[in-house]
């Protein structure tokens, strides 16, 4: 689904990623742990297309196909998503107009009918569900005046809506207290299937005691310097990230 | 040596609108009473003595009148062609605004389109007609709140004052139907000049909404000067629109005076979308303690407009509020002015005032100058006043590509939501949904995106 080849890249003039390799198959959820300034949420916003965020080397294949040759758009219409660490609050569009734009958008891409407002209201009210997220903030403009907890219900719930087949979540656990977490989570694991793949950056194991990954990835200094199972994101927990080894040459 | 008072010579351009002040006032009625005489050559020898004012005085700042000053404006036909007259269907974007209006032709009253009347106390009129037959009702309040120091246009509209409209709404009476004023200018050949005054007076715990629309048969050159005055009795509640779609080449000055009394509430919407070169000034009064003021405003700028606003918000009571928030949105070479001044006297205690202005620049020649201007001389009030001017938030247009909408859709569909919280807060219906198509059409970007705004 997604192969990283020796990316690097940099914000700003800043180089933050240094050769991450990476490969997520369909199916399989992929933590990204790292400490503050490893260059999780650059990666995962370099994945997503953010403008600014420039690729110095390197490649990405999404499906095969080049992902860094695609606008945000392109990416998102062709099936990547990302949820937000922190998500943009908009005022002025209703949060479930700017859905209905986006829905259609990557419909029309796949060669898919057009949702009318009725279908697509009532995709909304099976997918609020999923996320257990109040009718009422669909209808109120994107994220404005929503608490911490519910921007990140609002983020998935936009993911179940849109259906993707790569999904990017950066730090979805910041600022949730336990009961949203369980909340969020639950929604997360509801959407993993067979055919779609999930990068979840995170700073916290706590996160992967709710969605259990299938492989976590250390990030250090813009690399990614250790994979394992599971049981990596409770070491780490345990022993921090110093005991890692820092690439050489990397400072 | 002479002791003889040498007599002042004035700049050209002032002594041509004397000369037309003259030939004006011999086509007036006998039977005018004096004190309307004196108001009329008062506000001559005002502008006289004013002229037009320059970039050297701070209100006009940023605002150079010289394209008006060299204008050689006449007096405007009586009437209009039937052709001049189509405007008035679009002037409302096709969506009746009120059943109630009082339509003017270059400044003059158009009993045919019009629908005045007096009822039950309530007085909707021609400012002309109410001169001729009981200028007793108006003379209390005629240009007591208008004319003042360093200010030319409206000195000049009192020197030409001779129609407009008289709405006075008797005390405890709510009107549940807005009223419509509507001032439309088709000149000639030659760029002509209106002058119209809008008087309004609001009885004790009255209710009205009123909409003031300025327009004018394309291409002209025009200059429409008016001049509106409210008073609001203790308790009366007064919504007031100003909807200003001048030709593209007008000239359009404006002043709106609102003084309140005790316990009232005045809430201006003031749209500024048209005209070459457009300034308003806002003055309002709290004359007495709990007064509510709302102001709210949007300015559109396209081409080489130039569009200027001026607030000014006097707190000289305690426990008054005043909410304002002005947005303006420029493209091109456009020039947006907003100028937002709140006065807290000393002893308006409890004063509860905020002012926002934010605007949005789409293009690398478009500017705007924004300066909110708090005053305050009391102790115990709460003022708070912002003012943000840039582009589209770059995150906010990402946010909307990574979910798949495309750049050009995204930036149509921001540009919208900016003004439409400006647009969302107009209480009459059809104003709010024929304004709302006209910026998805004015604005850039596929019309379908906008839906989205709420």
């Amino acid at each position: 689904m997604l192969e990283v080849k020796d990316l690097h890249a940099s914000v700003g003039g800043n180089k933050i990623l240094r050769g991450v390799n990476l490969s997520v198959p369909a199916g399989e959820v992929h933590a990204i742990m790292g400490p503050n300034g490893s260059g999780k949420s650059t990666l995962a916003h370099v994945l997503a297309g953010r403008p600014g965020y420039e690729v110095t080397k390197g490649e990405v294949r999404y499906k095969g196909k080049d992902l860094l040759a695609m606008s945000p758009e392109e990416r998102a219409r062709e099936g990547v998503f990302l949820a937000f660490q922190y998500p943009v609050e908009i005022s002025g569009v209703s949060n479930v107009y700017f859905l209905k734009a986006a829905a259609n958008a990557i419909r029309k891409h796949r060669g898919q009918p057009e949702l009318d407002a009725i279908d697509f209201l009532a995709l909304v009210k099976e997918k609020a569900k999923v996320v257990d997220i109040d009718e009422s903030l669909i209808k109120r403009p994107v994220n404005e005046g929503f608490s911490g907890g519910e921007k990140k219900r609002n983020e998935i719930f936009q993911m179940a809506v849109l259906d993707p087949a790569l999904a990017i979540l950066d730090e979805t656990d910041s600022g949730l207290d336990i009961d949203a977490l369980r909340i969020v989570a639950a929604g997360v694991n509801q959407l993993r299937s067979p055919e779609r793949a999930m990068v979840l950056v995170t700073h916290y194991q706590r996160l992967l005691d709710y969605i259990v990954p299938d492989v976590v990835h250390v990030l250090l200094d813009g690399r990614i310097v250790k994979s394992g199972g599971k049981d990596l994101a409770l070491e780490l927990e345990k022993k921090g990230y110093e005991w890692l080894e820092a690439p050489a040459g990397s400072r | 040596m002479t002791t003889a008072a040498q007599a002042p010579t004035f700049p050209a351009e002032v002594v041509r609108w004397r000369e037309q002040f003259e030939s004006f006032r011999t086509g007036l009625p006998e039977a005018e009473p004096e004190w309307l005489r004196t108001l009329r050559s008062t506000g001559i020898g005002a502008f006289e003595e004013l002229g037009f004012p320059t970039t050297r005085l701070e209100d006009w700042r940023h605002t150079s009148v010289a394209p008006i000053a060299r204008t050689e404006f006449l007096r405007p036909p009586a009437s209009a062609t039937v052709a001049d007259l189509a405007v008035l269907d679009t002037i409302d974007f096709g969506h009746a605004f009120a059943r109630r209006q009082l339509v003017f032709v270059n400044g003059r009253y158009a009993p045919d389109l019009s629908s005045a009347g007096t009822t039950d106390g309530l007085h909707v009129r021609s400012l002309r007609e109410v001169l001729d037959r009981e200028p007793q009702l108006v003379h209390p309040y005629l240009d007591r709140q208008a004319s003042g120091p360093g200010r030319p246009f409206a000195a000049l509209n009192a020197a030409f004052l001779s129609d407009g409209a008289f709405i006075s709404v008797p005390e405890g009476s709510v009107l549940t139907e807005p009223i419509h004023v509507v001032f439309l200018s088709a000149p000639g050949s030659q760029p002509t000049a209106s002058h119209p005054r809008v008087l309004v007076w609001a009885g004790r715990k009255s209710q009205a909404a009123i909409i003031e629309s300025y327009g004018g048969t394309s291409d002209a050159v025009y200059l429409t000067n008016a001049v509106t005055e409210i008073t609001l009795e203790d308790g009366a509640v007064i919504d007031h629109y100003r909807l200003q779609r001048e030709s593209a080449r007008a000239f359009h000055v404006g002043t709106l005076c609102a003084t309140q009394g005790r316990a009232s509430r005045f809430a201006s919407h003031a749209v500024s979308l048209g005209a070459s070169l457009s300034r308003v000034d806002i003055r309002q009064v709290f004359a007495g303690e709990g007064g509510e003021c709302v102001l709210n405003g949007l300015f559109l700028g396209s081409d080489r407009q130039h569009t200027d606003t001026h607030t000014w918000v006097d707190h000289a009571e305690p426990h008054c509020t005043t909410r304002e928030l002005y947005k303006g949105i420029v493209d091109d070479k456009a020039r947006g002015v907003f100028v937002g001044r709140i006065l807290v006297r000393p002893g308006a205690q409890k004063t509860d005032a905020i002012q926002s202005n934010k605007n949005l620049i789409l293009s690398r020649e478009a500017l705007v100058d924004s300066l909110p201007q708090l005053e305050i001389l009391a102790d115990d009030v709460k003022c708070k006043h912002g003012s943000t001017t840039g582009q589209l938030d770059p995150l906010a247009l990402f946010y909307l590509r990574s979910r798949g909408i495309g750049e050009e859709a995204a930036r149509a569909l921001l540009t919208y939501a900016f003004a439409s919280d400006v647009v969302q807060r107009i209480g009459i219906e059809a104003l709010r949904t024929g304004l709302t198509e006209h910026l998805q059409r004015r604005l850039p970007g596929p019309a379908d995106m906008k839906e989205a705004a709420v």
